[in-house]
């Protein structure tokens, strides 16, 4: 097990250093950002000031080293536009983006577990059809059209909720969550519900068809022969042996979700990230994009590492064949 | 006190067991009647697709949808089984009438370890301690031959050999020594040296315990090393019933005979095997009459019409032409 824990994260820190080249490459291509730092009618000496300023003369490599013996240093740089530190700015936004993408990830994975696993062991139950049409329905609509149906229907109609902003936020560690107050809470409800209707209908897909292949194996026709009971076939036979294609989903979807929510966000205006990164992108505020990349990258990495930890503590074969190896 | 004296465990009478299908209800089991006595063996055989594994699950009640038990009777222990509520099944099932598989790597749960998953089938009939479930598992692990069976309740199913792991099965099946274990061709994927283990054992295990056994399997030569009655299925009915030497040295029906003669030890060496002629009719497409016909060798207008099991002594037969005896009788007229 030690050994596939180092194993796997010499692996990491090459995926980071070969991401950080292809994002700063990347970025360095789209163009010189030099003229949003200076004024429109900054002299031509203002101009090369600023670039030299900003090491933005130096060839390609040199930059690149720069900025990664600053990253290694936790240096991300200061942002362009905001002149803060970048890390400062994301840090910022990252806690709204977090607990906006985990509760609604969390309320997808565990409804739609249920619902699926319920829709594949009954799946002729006018229940499971209905659940089964809400799927497609969860696939079929668009994320930004169902985010202003539930704006319209639930903060203009109804009055019930709040169109946007994060409410009111308590300090927890030095910082502010939303969703440990009433107010938080009744802010955080409809963007939530937005981001998880999609990652629902997929998990309602899976666990309805990973139930059904394994209700019909031997070994719960084993279990069944056995007597034992239905409830527990289900909680030790059926959810065990369905979980690794859902985990492998759950967490490509968080990784997804924590970078690329950022419809949901403008549609709630929800000040977390994605609304910050496309800002940066708008004014090619090349640091902020930089370091937002290869942090979602690392983001990406932890998030493989642990689904592939979950694995090996799951399955045993997996397990075994790391020590044989 | 031999079986045949003794009252039966378990009696069938006419089952039926139909799969609803969008053209019409085909019966995979159609009128299966037998009785099986404590401790004894008898051997259900038929090529694939016969109803002998619809036959078996029937017996348990695990027919999945769209199956359904339409008709007849399975008394255990004089209990109506069909119709019995699931719960009611439950409780019997695994206590009572257990049922083992073909294949243990499919029917073990790779993910949890041998001693859980016997500590749930322990679990489903009895409140134990966990100390007590562990002791009883490595008791009846050890019964099966599994060597160091205490160490081996945390082993999981992939570091246990093929053999290991059917006898982990036949294990869990026996756990609360049941009258009657339905045996689905449980040899069938193992080597052949596993196989004479393990129904060397299992006839042990059935002895000691007086369990009756069901052993379903399309090989004959397994079957005839085992129990001491065979039933020949063919499409859904039984064909032909009796003693099991009697049955091989004497078939009486041209299915038997054929299965019979396609036994490879039945062909010289250096000769084709012999098969019988065609494939079993799909269900939906039987012909009304008796169901071999269009590939029986014997074959006449008269078994267009559907022919009965005729009973004679301790042997029955469901053929207008029955072998041995037609012959005998066309050569007295």
């Amino acid at each position: 097990m030690l050994g596939f824990i180092i194993q796997r994260a010499i692996q990491a820190v090459a995926v980071m250093a070969v991401m950080s080249v292809i994002v700063f490459v990347g970025v360095y291509a789209i163009g010189n950002p030099v003229d949003i730092v200076i004024p429109p009618d900054a002299t031509q000496a203002m101009r090369e000031e600023a670039i030299r300023r900003l090491g933005l003369d130096l060839p390609l490599w040199e930059q690149y080293g720069i900025f990664a013996w600053n990253l290694l240093h936790g240096d991300f740089g200061r942002s362009f536009v905001y002149n803060v530190p970048v890390l400062e700015l994301i840090g910022g936004r990252l806690p709204a983006t977090l607990e906006l993408v985990l509760i609604s990830i969390l309320f997808a994975a565990v409804t739609g577990v249920a619902l699926g696993v319920y829709a594949g062991v009954k799946p002729d139950s006018w229940l499971s059809k209905a659940i089964m049409g809400l799927s497609i329905l969860g696939f079929s609509v668009p994320s930004f059209w169902v985010g202003l149906i539930l704006i319209l229907t639930f903060a203009v109609s109804l009055g019930w909720l709040p169109a946007g902003g994060r409410g009111d936020t308590v300090t927890v560690f030095g910082i502010p969550w939303s969703f440990l107050t009433l107010d938080g809470l009744s802010h955080i409800v409809l963007p939530a519900i937005n981001l998880a209707l999609f990652k629902l209908a997929m998990m309602i897909r899976l666990a309805r068809a990973g139930t059904r292949e394994v209700m019909l194996s031997d070994t719960v026709k084993f279990a069944r022969a056995a007597g034992i009971p239905e409830g527990v076939i289900l909680r030790r036979h059926v959810l065990k042996l369905i979980s690794i294609p859902l985990i492998t989903v759950f967490g490509l979807e968080l990784g997804s979700t924590l970078a690329f929510a950022v419809v949901t966000e403008t549609i709630f205006s929800w000040p977390g990230v994605g609304k910050l990164i496309i800002d940066s992108i708008g004014v090619l505020d090349r640091p902020v994009m930089v370091a937002y990349l290869v942090l979602i990258a690392f983001l990406f990495v932890m998030i493989n590492f642990t689904v592939d930890l979950v694995f090996a503590l799951i399955d045993p074969r997996i397990r075994s064949g790391r020590q044989g190896a | 006190m031999t079986p045949e004296t003794s009252k039966p465990v378990l009696e069938v009478e006419n089952l039926q067991t139909e799969f609803a299908t969008p053209n019409g209800a085909l019966r995979a089991v159609d009128g299966v009647s037998f009785s099986l006595s404590p401790g004894e063996i008898i051997g259900l055989v038929g090529e694939s697709g016969s109803g002998k594994s619809v036959t078996g699950f029937s017996l348990l009640g695990l027919v999945d949808a769209p199956g359904r038990i339409a008709g007849g009777s399975v008394k255990l222990d004089g209990t109506e089984l069909v119709g019995m509520s699931p719960q009611d099944l439950r409780k019997r099932r695994g206590k009572e009438i257990a049922m083992i598989f073909q294949d243990p790597i499919a029917t073990l749960n790779p993910l949890l370890t041998i001693g859980q998953q016997m500590e749930m089938a322990l679990a489903a009939h009895e409140k134990l301690s966990r100390k007590a479930a562990a002791e009883k598992s490595a008791e009846a692990l050890a019964r099966v031959g599994i060597p160091s069976a205490r160490e081996r309740l945390t082993s999981y199913p992939h570091e246990f050999s093929g053999g290991m792991r059917q006898r982990a099965a036949i294990a869990i099946a026996l756990l609360h020594r049941p009258a009657v274990v339905v045996a689905d061709e449980p040899t069938t994927a193992l080597d052949v040296s596993i196989q004479a283990q393990i129904i060397h054992e299992m006839k042990a295990l059935a002895r000691d315990y007086g369990v009756a056994m069901i052993w379903i399997s399309h090989d004959l030569a397994v079957v005839s090393a085992l129990a001491s009655r065979i039933l020949v299925m063919y499409a859904g009915r039984l064909v032909e019933e009796g003693p099991s030497a009697q049955v091989l040295r004497d078939p009486r029906h041209p299915y038997t005979r054929g299965l019979i003669d396609s036994l490879p030890s039945a062909t010289a060496p250096g000769q084709m095997l012999t098969q019988i002629p065609g494939s079993m009719p799909a269900l939906g497409a039987l012909p009304p009459g008796c169901a071999f016909a269009p590939r029986c060798s014997f074959a006449t207008d008269a078994c267009g019409a559907r022919p009965e099991m005729v009973q004679f002594g301790a042997r029955g037969w469901r053929c207008l032409h029955p072998l041995g005896l037609e012959q005998k009788e066309r050569a007295a007229s």
